[in-house]
């Protein structure tokens, strides 16, 4: 048969998770179409059909998907099921919520966060924060599987599928959308940027996290990241939180400042290409992860590295 | 209204677990569990929705060996009003009979609110809440912020990719929890000796209907490829020069 894809965008742009769920989908060995479900997402849909390997691209655009919610997303799903033996989605807070869902709904055990595809039916997972590595066969006749982001490189462009319209689904009226704070940012976005500073409890106050954290990113064009703790103590927001229960992410380079290296931040961070870590504490636990160390105060190394990097 | 809370014991948050070395999975011997930290996010809001005057009564579920029933312990010492363990022999259950199973307890209890975790933090799932509102045909708002309870509907302020976002669900309805909902109080020695005289009912799958056989057979679990410590360098200049020759800069 074939397999489903959920492409992840805001209605405007494809965001770049849906190249790199491609890539797992593809590697379970059947066509692959890709679902774009949104409003006015015409544009989401043609990006999506250049990317190479997709069959075809189904566009649902309605205003029951405009923010995605739950409940009429997982209805669109389900209705198309039918043709696919795998469901496949990335692992995005959209994704996360929608895809069990789904699952529940086919009566099949989702399969969560894969980080490689052994074979149509068996995949790897971690488990307990990135401590093990599980190697799961499913059995069900429907594969509903959610992808770590991280874990897959993106596939090219280059494709021409064709697009294909298909009704929105009704709404239910069991949820609404009320509103969002989302944030706006020129730098790139945490999830695919290949470069991450990342500041934890130690910068102190938002606006040291700023002053210092700042300057040294725009440097290195990177993403900012945070430690749990920076994000609970208001330093920085919620969705740069890098770790077991934010967000995943495998730079080329991941330079963590001021952060202890808890083991649910490690699960965050810890497939980065190239770990930095700077601390005044030598026997940090980032350190042990960190390629390269240097061990002194971050309110004099960091302005001194985005210095040396300016020059 | 009834706010029902499910929670799940796990290995404690703090605890660095070891995999065992022919591959067959997690050595949970002799390892201190707790109630998983999601799950006392979980009660901790269930409660204060009681002690706001918006729910009437905090119904704890848990489903596992006999030794859940320190969890739920935990739970009514926290301020819980009732228990209930599903027993099973299994020493995992899967998310979807997870859900079954609390679908047929739902039956009984018929709850306005149900709060659970957004992820076991042992199996990393995150699917428990998502297939327990699709199984039950209710809306959901998963990874909550903030809740906000009315009569009818509650506005939730969920964690997500990009920021934050507020949904309204027509009750009854389903949350799960992410960190910053709130912060868990402990449970008083007084409370924790209170909660040994509250009631914690037994049932079982067989008596609920529920088949919670697995669907996913696990081959082997292994340690990942660990990284190995680098080195600590002395200045900023040498750190610039080795992320230059490590082709990153
Ligand atoms: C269920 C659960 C889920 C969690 N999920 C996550 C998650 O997703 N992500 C996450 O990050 N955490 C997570 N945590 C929290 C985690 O356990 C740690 O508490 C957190 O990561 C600590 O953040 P930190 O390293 O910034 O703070 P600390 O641990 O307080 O570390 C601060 C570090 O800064 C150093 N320092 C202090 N001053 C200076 C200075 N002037 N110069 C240089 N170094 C200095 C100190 O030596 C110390 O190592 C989770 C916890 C739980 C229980
Ligand atoms: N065995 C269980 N007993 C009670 N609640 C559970 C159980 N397993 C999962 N849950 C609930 O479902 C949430 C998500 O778990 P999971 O889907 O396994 O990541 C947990 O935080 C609990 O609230």
């Amino acid at each position: 048969m074939a397999t489903l894809i959920l492409a992840e965008h805001d209605d405007a742009h494809l965001n770049e998770a849906t190249a790199k769920t491609l890539t797992a989908a593809l590697a379970l060995g059947q066509p692959v179409d890709v679902l774009v479900a949104g409003q006015n997402a015409k544009a989401v849909a043609d990006a999506a059909a250049q990317l190479t390997g997709v069959r075809s691209v189904l566009l649902a655009d309605g205003e029951s998907l405009a923010n995605r919610r739950a409940e009429p997303l997982a209805d669109l799903i389900v209705s198309l099921a039918g043709q696919y033996d795998a469901i496949v989605v990335p692992g995005t807070s959209t994704g996360k919520n929608v895809a069990p869902r789904v699952a529940a709904l086919l009566d099949v055990m989702q399969i969560s966060e894969i980080t490689k595809v052994v074979s149509p039916d068996t995949f790897e997972r971690p488990i307990y924060a990135g401590n093990a590595i599980e190697t799961v066969q499913s059995s069900d006749k429907t594969r509903v599987i959610t992808v770590r982001i991280a874990a897959f490189p993106a596939a090219a462009a280059g494709g021409n599928a064709p697009v294909e319209t298909i009704a929105a689904p009704g709404d239910s009226g069991l949820s609404s959308f009320v509103g969002a704070d989302l944030s706006v940012s020129d730098r790139p976005e945490l999830a695919s940027a290949k470069v991450i500073v990342s500041g934890g409890r130690a910068l102190g106050s938002a606006e040291k996290f700023q002053e210092v954290i700042a300057p040294l990113a725009d440097q290195l064009k990177a993403a900012i990241g945070a430690s749990r703790a920076a994000v609970d103590s208001g330093y920085a927001p919620n969705d740069w939180q890098v770790g077991q229960t934010g967000k995943v992410v495998a730079p080329d380079l991941y330079i963590a400042i001021g952060i202890s290296g808890a083991i649910q931040h490690l699960a965050g961070m810890k497939d980065s290409k190239v770990i930095v870590a700077i601390n005044k504490d030598g026997d940090a636990p980032i350190f042990q992860v960190a390629d390269y160390g240097l061990v002194d105060d971050l309110f004099t190394v960091v302005p001194a590295l985005t210095k040396a990097l300016a020059n | 209204m009834k706010i029902l809370v499910p929670v799940k014991r796990v290995v404690d948050t703090n605890v660095k677990i070891r995999v065992k070395a022919d591959g067959t999975g997690v050595d949970l011997a002799n390892v201190k569990m707790s109630m998983n930290p999601f799950d006392e996010i979980a009660v901790e809001e269930a409660l204060r929705l009681k002690e706001a005057g918006k729910a009437t009564e905090v119904v704890v579920v848990s489903i596992g060996t006999d030794k859940s029933a320190e969890t739920l312990r935990t739970g009514l010492a926290m301020g819980a009003d009732r228990a209930i363990l599903v027993k099973t022999d299994a020493a995992s259950v899967e998310p979807l009979a997870v859900a079954k199973l609390l679908k047929a307890v739902i039956a009984n209890e018929a709850p306005g609110l149900v709060i659970l975790g957004k992820q076991a933090i042992d199996d990393d799932s995150n699917q428990t809440g998502q297939m327990l509102a699709a199984l039950l045909g209710w809306p959901q708002a998963t990874f909550a912020s903030k809740v906000a309870l009315g009569d009818s509907s509650v506005d939730v302020t969920r964690e997500v990719d990009g920021g934050l976002e507020t949904l309204r669900l027509k009750l009854p309805a389903i949350v799960t929890t992410d960190l910053r909902l709130n912060e868990p109080r402990y449970a008083s020695l007084p409370n924790i000796m209170k909660a040994k005289k509250k009631p914690l009912d037994e049932t079982s799958p067989e008596t609920l209907g529920v088949d919670a056989s697995p669907r996913l057979t696990v081959l082997k679990t292994v340690e990942p490829t660990g990284r190995t410590a680098g080195v600590k360098l002395g200045t900023v200049d040498e750190l610039v020069a080795k992320l230059k020759q490590a082709g990153v800069l």
